[in-house]
């Protein structure tokens, strides 16, 4: 995959690209934590909820409000 | 450099730069945050008084809750972000691993922050009524939905240029289909205002100053640290010191 080192590469040469078969399986398994992580912070008790009470809203309600999503 | 490994990264990478966003969010953006609520206060409208609701205490809701909240984001950013470079880095022009770095994280705060920001700018608490709550959310992942768009359908012209007209003429164009696609997101997209006549302005403006501050801390220093732990690694391989060495 990778050629002998004969030549020396500067510093700031470009990388080589990830194959996109090997970045997909990561890409979805990455995809749905993040998802569930922006919908804790961004929606749950606002515009959605899974839990009945206000607890995880009021927790990281300031956070909401200065990551520019529509809080109450 | 397997793709497992550049997510631990980015997620890293995330949770240390939202350290740095939160020192910024504490010190620029809860003053406003709580000039804001103590305004709510003094008025008598009942859809105001939930931020001063006894299930977790402002003293909570400006440290720890914040924190976590910012780390929560940061980590999510960090991971989003890994999953960006591994399709980007290596396929949109010759840079280095630090430079893909840095340009993805501002390109992504302006496409999945200061775009929908534009249209529908945050607003601190005590500001908006949240019988609308529903509506507005809808709108605002709307607006982020087309500016994510836009930018991938922007990227994938401006390769798909590069071949025929060189790389100044396929960014330009890449970026005239991006503005008028959010252009046409801007005028389809009902205007939302619901600050009231008599909230001060100043105060207004320094939250969303706070907030633009706070996103761009936090990506910028995603990018810079996901960088610094990724160069090495992903160069450092092909490179034996001795030459690294000789080429300085
Ligand atoms: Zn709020």
């Amino acid at each position: 995959m990778m050629q002998s080192v004969s030549v020396p590469i500067p510093q700031s040469a470009p990388i080589p690209a990830i194959p996109v078969r090997e970045i997909v399986p990561w890409a979805v398994f990455g995809g749905v934590g993040v998802l569930v992580l922006l919908y804790f912070v961004g929606v749950e008790q606002g515009a959605a909820s899974i839990f009945s009470n206000t607890l995880v809203h009021e927790f990281v309600h300031d956070a909401r409000h200065l990551a520019g999503l529509p809080c109450h | 450099m397997t793709m497992g490994d550049l997510l631990v990264r980015g997620m890293v990478a995330g949770l240390i730069a939202s350290v740095l966003a939160f020192g910024f969010a504490s010190l620029i953006g809860e003053p406003p945050i709580e000039a804001a609520i103590a305004l709510a206060d003094t008025t008598t409208n009942p859809a105001h008084a939930t931020d001063d609701s006894p299930v977790v205490t402002r003293v909570v809701q400006r440290t720890i809750g914040l924190a976590t909240g910012i780390a929560m984001l940061g980590t999510a950013f960090g991971g989003f972000f890994a999953i960006a470079f591994a399709f980007i880095a290596g396929r949109v022009g010759a840079f280095s691993a630090r430079a893909t770095a840095l340009g993805i994280a501002l390109t992504a705060w302006g496409v999945i922050y200061l775009i929908p920001y534009l249209k529908y700018p945050p607003n601190p608490p005590a500001v908006g009524d949240a019988e609308t709550i529903q509506y507005r959310t809808a709108m605002y992942l709307a607006m982020l939905a087309i500016s994510v768009f836009a930018a991938v359908a922007a990227l994938a012209l401006g390769r798909h240029m590069t071949a025929q007209s060189g790389a100044w003429n396929a960014s330009l164009v890449a970026g005239g289909l991006f503005l008028a696609v959010v252009t046409a997101g801007y005028l389809l997209l009902p205007v939302i205002n619901e600050v009231p006549e008599t909230f001060p302005a100043s105060l207004l403006w320094s939250f969303r100053l706070a907030s633009l501050g706070t996103q761009f801390v936090l990506w910028t220093a995603i990018g810079l640290v996901f960088g610094t732990l990724t160069e090495r690694a992903l160069h450092g391989s092909q490179q034996p010191s001795l030459t690294r060495a000789g080429a300085r």
